[in-house]
């Protein structure tokens, strides 16, 4: 009987078909979405990068050459915005980084109860709106009083403190989001609190696939946790950390809910908070400029290439230096 | 058929003992002394803290009225405000549709993004076929471009299309999603046997029956878990949605949480009310799926 039916699946030129076409037809709807939305987009915005355009419709689209490359790349806006974003990346970037390995290889270490419990928690902050958070934390830095004002008021009033903190320049009540110093500390502060959790889950898996003989060994040598963590965890965690420091680089450079919620559109005082990406929204959006936003579009797309490649070099693993 | 769903159950059967016999590591290394794993648990805790802490502010500042808002020192506890915010809110903002907005764009993010990642990842992981690797690195490396180069034309095209204010400019696009494909070919990958395709063959069933009959109840966590990454992102977006919703009325929540904080007295108490419900419900379901969305979310970074 099954037999049969086996062979009538090969007679059947339907079914043929069918199980040939079949693959192509099951990926199709990634390709064809990605033509329509991802592809011609992308295309579009190099061609619109050598015209000027309002972005009306019935408007004419002028070609201009390389002037929207020219006037980008000479204006001293686009140069004050790239600072500012690759600034706040390394204020959030390092910390994050720091924190997140050193609570990895406390989670890793065995001894914590309840693993799942920190992670969840840790974790949390990554699948909230960065725009609902950024708002409560507007509130936060509020000034002069605000809840951050508040706690620092009060070291203040602890002798030995208060000229720590006005050693660092930070004489309380600061006004985080209008004093040019603090601002993008502040904004920074609200990135670490968002995707230091990321970044921990990535290097704990980095961690749990770093050999037991390795650590057995060391603990039968008598080392204790931070030379395990600075001879062992850390050179066999390199790879990881590349990517996980790429993956960091490419979405700072885009960074924009958090500095917009808390500056404003504008960027705040003296514009200290206003990125790349906030330039190029305002540039099509509010100045109807779409060609000279399409140039600033592939400007940043390349400071991101040239910034990626830069960190993988920095960060290559010593296999990669052989 | 009989002879099929028996294999089904013991597969699942299979799969769960494997996830309960996984079993945790010995420790790696032997913190004996209270005093060390005091000031190793300290940092975890404290950072525990600062991350719970602006949930916990934020239903604070929800149940505060404007002037107790910044009165020092600062509020750490309820007050009775609550329901003359929510009063401001509706007042302000036709919040209720925002949310539905916002809840209708991730539902169906989700729902496409299930059906349509499912598929595509049975394809590529079930099936030899001319061109599959160079089709599928090459679906891998258009995860590589940065959402902020294709912008400006996005918005350009939604206006030509008469797109602009409408959900499905911002549902379909990521409806057949490169990470979500990605993410169940692994999936099948490792749950479906190859020899399952033929055996369902030779009981008569088609390409898509194979599918949709075979393989789909077999992979439902791992759908499971794209559909709530999906409906997460989709729930959070917001520089797509500023740019393509411009009128009130079509406004997600991140969207119309932040014109209201454009207004001239910035009514943090009702924002606050907004930021909640906001976050409040991913936050739930979080706290029951934590596992599952944590490991789809990273999966992608892991096996990369």
């Amino acid at each position: 009987m099954e037999k049969l039916e086996a062979g009538q699946i090969k007679i059947n030129p339907f079914r043929r078909w069918q199980k040939k076409a079949a693959p192509y037809i099951f990926i199709s709807p990634f390709y064809i979405a990605f033509l329509i939305f991802g592809a011609f987009p992308i295309v579009f915005a190099l061609y619109l990068s050598f015209n000027t355009w309002t972005g009306v419709a019935g408007t004419a689209i002028e070609f201009v050459g390389w002037e929207n490359y020219y006037y980008t790349l000479t204006d001293p806006m686009f140069w004050d915005a790239l600072k500012t974003t690759i600034l706040i990346g390394v204020y959030s970037g390092v910390p994050q980084h720091i924190l997140a390995l050193f609570f990895a290889f406390i989670l890793n270490l065995g001894f914590v109860k309840v693993k799942e419990f920190w992670k969840a928690t840790i974790f949390m902050p990554y699948i909230t709106s960065a725009v609902a958070i950024a708002l409560v934390f507007s509130v936060f830095y509020s000034h002069p009083n605000g809840f951050l004002n508040y706690i620092f008021v009060l070291l203040n009033n602890i002798p030995g403190l208060s000229s720590l903190l006005s050693w660092i320049g930070l004489d309380p009540p600061v006004n985080w989001l209008a004093n040019t110093a603090w601002m993008r500390p502040a904004v920074s502060f609200t990135v670490v609190w968002m995707f230091t959790g990321w970044n921990t889950i990535l290097y704990l898996a980095g961690m749990q696939a770093i050999s037991h003989e390795l650590y057995e060994a060391a603990r039968v040598d008598g080392a204790r946790w931070p030379q395990i963590f600075f001879r062992i965890t850390l050179p066999c965690l390199k790879p990881m950390i590349q990517f996980a420091v790429i993956m960091t680089v490419i979405g700072q450079m885009q960074l924009f809910d958090q500095p917009l919620i808390l500056f404003g559109v504008h960027g705040g005082t003296g514009r200290a908070g206003y990125t790349i990406a906030m330039f190029l929204y305002q540039t099509a959006f509010n100045w109807n400029f779409f060609g000279s936003a399409a140039s600033i579009a592939y400007v940043t797309f390349m400071f991101i290439l040239i910034i990626t490649l830069i960190t993988k070099r920095l960060l290559r693993s010593h296999e990669e230096v052989d | 058929m009989a002879v099929k769903n028996i294999d089904i159950q013991n597969l699942k059967q299979k799969n769960m003992k494997r996830h309960m016999q996984r079993k945790e590591p010995e420790p790696l290394v032997n913190v004996k002394s209270g005093v060390s794993k005091f000031f190793l648990y300290l940092p975890l805790v404290i950072w525990a803290l600062i991350t719970l802490y602006p949930f916990w502010y934020m239903l604070v500042l929800a149940t505060r009225g404007p002037a107790e808002i910044f009165r020092m020192p600062p509020p750490v506890w309820f007050s009775k405000a609550l329901l003359s915010n929510y009063e401001v809110l509706l007042d302000r903002l036709p919040f209720w549709r925002n949310l539905w907005n916002s809840f209708y764009i991730a539902a169906m993010a989700s729902l496409l993004s299930m059906f349509f990642c499912s598929l595509g990842g049975f394809g590529f992981a079930m099936y030899k076929f001319k061109g599959r690797n160079l089709l599928f690195n090459f679906m891998i490396a258009t995860l590589m471009i940065p959402p902020l180069l294709g912008i400006v034309p996005y918005f350009i095209m939604m206006s030509y299309f008469g797109w602009v204010n409408t959900p499905r400019a911002l549902y379909l696009p990521g409806a057949a999603g490169a990470y979500g494909i990605y993410l169940l070919r692994q999936y099948i990958l490792s749950a479906v046997p190859p020899d399952l395709m033929d055996a369902a063959r030779i009981d008569g069933c088609t390409e898509f029956a194979i599918y949709y009959r075979v393989v789909l109840p077999i992979i439902k966590p791992g759908v499971g878990a794209l559909g709530l990454i999906s409906f997460i992102g989709s729930w959070n977006n917001f520089m797509t949605a500023l740019v393509i919703l411009k009128q009130r009325v079509t406004y997600t929540l991140p969207v119309a949480l932040r014109s209201f904080q454009g207004a001239a007295q910035t009514h943090y108490g009702a924002i606050m009310v907004g930021a909640t419900i906001a976050v409040f419900p991913l936050l739930i379901i979080f706290a029951f799926m934590s596992k599952q969305i944590i490991s789809g979310l990273t999966l992608g970074a892991l096996k990369g």
